[in-house]
């Protein structure tokens, strides 16, 4: 799947057609969307609409049951895909090797694949920890970090590979405001630093915005629009219209009901 | 479990494929050799000991009062080198092993660090299986060897000791060498590679396959000792049949 290769920018991925059934259940009802080179796209949607199941067609950790996905119009599954183009993703609970200190887990992919010595390893490590603001934590255990430090590790485990394609599965979930920020910054200045094709899921609505150039809301396994920020804030679909604007307040009690003037 | 077992063949064939690859996990297959031997290497010795002892002890008072005194070696050692070492010692890295491998690679599945290995072009049967498979190829018999010494000694000491019985060391061996020859330790050894075998693809199947949550992983280990166990006393039967011949 990452392999060396010369290319420098994002790729394009062409999703056609797909389908995907879990137990008789259709999770995928009929997907058809372009991801332009470098843009960071967004698949919103409320839990349990396909977001993650969608996401991992697009690095080939399901198949489909119909339909296919092209990355520079080669289909996904094809072993030429594979290795030629290098492709990461960042799970929402961050799927580091518990076993693995930091520094391990950050080089396993350049020590698996023997792609440089030790030292090189360490030192590689050690620029990209520095990249997510965990600079010296390389002898840690997972289970040391906090849940926004683990998403910044599986995000410095992710840039090692050089991805032209990155995906991103919920990165803000069970983060606080600051460390969603964070993230929500590091996403964009990847994509400024080395032109990565960025592929975020997620339901939250500020990092959405904040960072899509075009975004997908997707219902019930169906695309309900895809536009730029602008254009889908403004799409007439209730379904739309209701994902982006719910909000809580809280009902004023009756104490508050009385004092208010008349 | 017997709808499994394709996939568990399937398995051991794609293992037995990556096994050129084995001198670069050369490391992992080292912790896991020496995990397997911390954790097993006293129970072992006291297990096989107290056996041998035990059927030094059924056996000797039975022999000597009609007059076989001279073959409770014999009976000793034979029954720990062909059955009782192997198949005990299975059962005991069974429990000991195979769920411990099934419990680590099925909560690596169930918090996708599994999934996050393919995402890195890692193969888990690389990374995962083979160094497991071959550390418990490696150790078991050699954990045999030692048990099948530990149950010898066993019964060497109680009948020595034990005055209804009363063989002395020197005839209890001579009747041991009479009786049981190299080809006999050979067979318990090899029995006790092809149980590994078992262990190690049955308990990595299970993990690979875990399905669930943390409820799931339980379910994983339960199966991954019961169906090992189980498919062990079918190819105990089936080994020691064909090795008669």
């Amino acid at each position: 799947m990452n392999g060396s290769s010369s290319h420098q920018n994002g790729v394009g991925i062409q999703v056609r057609g797909l389908r995907k059934s879990f137990d008789g259940q259709e999770v995928l009802r009929g997907l058809d969307f372009d991801v332009h080179p470098g843009e960071i796209f967004v698949i919103m949607g409320p839990s349990g609409s396909g977001k993650t199941v969608l996401l991992k067609h697009l690095i080939g950790l399901e198949d489909p049951d119909a339909g296919e996905i092209l990355i520079e119009g080669q289909p996904i599954q094809s072993p030429e895909v594979m290795s030629k183009y290098r492709m990461a993703m960042v799970f929402q609970s961050g799927a580091l090797l518990s076993s693995l200190s930091v520094g391990e887990n950050v080089g396993l992919y350049l020590d698996e694949h023997r792609l440089h010595p030790p030292a090189e390893i360490a030192r590689i490590v050690a620029e990209k920890l520095d990249v997510v603001g965990l600079k010296g934590t390389e002898d840690k255990m997972p289970s040391e970090l906090s849940g926004g430090m683990k998403k910044r590790v599986a995000i410095a485990r992710a840039l090692i590979i050089e991805p032209q394609l990155i995906l991103y599965d919920e990165p803000t979930s069970e983060l606080d405001p600051l460390s969603a920020v964070v993230i929500a910054r590091e996403i964009l200045h990847l994509k400024d630093r080395i032109h990565v094709t960025s592929l975020v899921v997620s339901h939250d609505r500020d990092l959405a915005f904040g960072v899509a150039d075009r975004i997908a809301v997707i219902n019930q396994g169906r695309i309900l629009t895809i536009g730029t920020p602008e254009e889908v804030r403004r799409h007439p679909d209730p379904l739309v219209q209701e994902f982006l604007n719910a909000d809580f307040k809280r009902p004023p009690s009756p104490l508050e009901l009385k004092s208010e003037p008349v | 479990m017997f709808q499994n077992i394709g996939e568990m063949v399937l398995l051991f064939w794609r293992t037995l494929l990556a096994l050129p690859l084995t001198w670069r996990q050369r490391r992992k297959v080292l912790d896991q050799f020496f995990e397997i031997g911390n954790a097993s290497l006293l129970t072992v010795c006291i297990l096989s000991f107290f056996t041998g002892g035990v059927i030094a002890l059924q056996t000797g008072p039975l022999l000597v009062e009609r007059g076989l005194g001279s073959y409770v070696g014999g009976v000793v050692g034979y029954s720990i080198a062909k059955e009782l070492a192997p198949m005990m010692m299975a059962i005991l890295i069974a429990g000991r092993i195979g769920s411990a491998m099934a419990a680590e690679i099925g909560s690596m599945r169930i918090y996708q660090e599994i999934d996050a290995l393919r995402t890195m072009n890692i193969s888990p049967i690389h990374y995962l299986v083979l160094p497991r498979l071959v550390a418990i190829a490696l150790a078991l018999p050699l954990l045999v060897t030692i048990a099948i010494l530990g149950g010898w000694l066993g019964g060497l000491v109680v009948c020595a000791a034990n005055d209804h019985i009363a063989v002395s060391s020197a005839a209890f061996f001579s009747a041991l060498r009479s009786a049981v020859d190299v080809q006999d330790v050979a067979n318990g050894v090899f029995k006790s590679f092809m149980f590994a075998l078992i262990i190690g693809v049955v308990s990595c199947h299970q993990g690979l396959t875990t399905r669930g949550g943390p409820r799931g992983i339980g379910r994983s280990v339960t199966k991954a000792v019961v169906n090992s166990i189980i498919i062990i006393v079918i190819f105990d039967y089936l080994l020691t049949r064909i090795l008669m011949t």
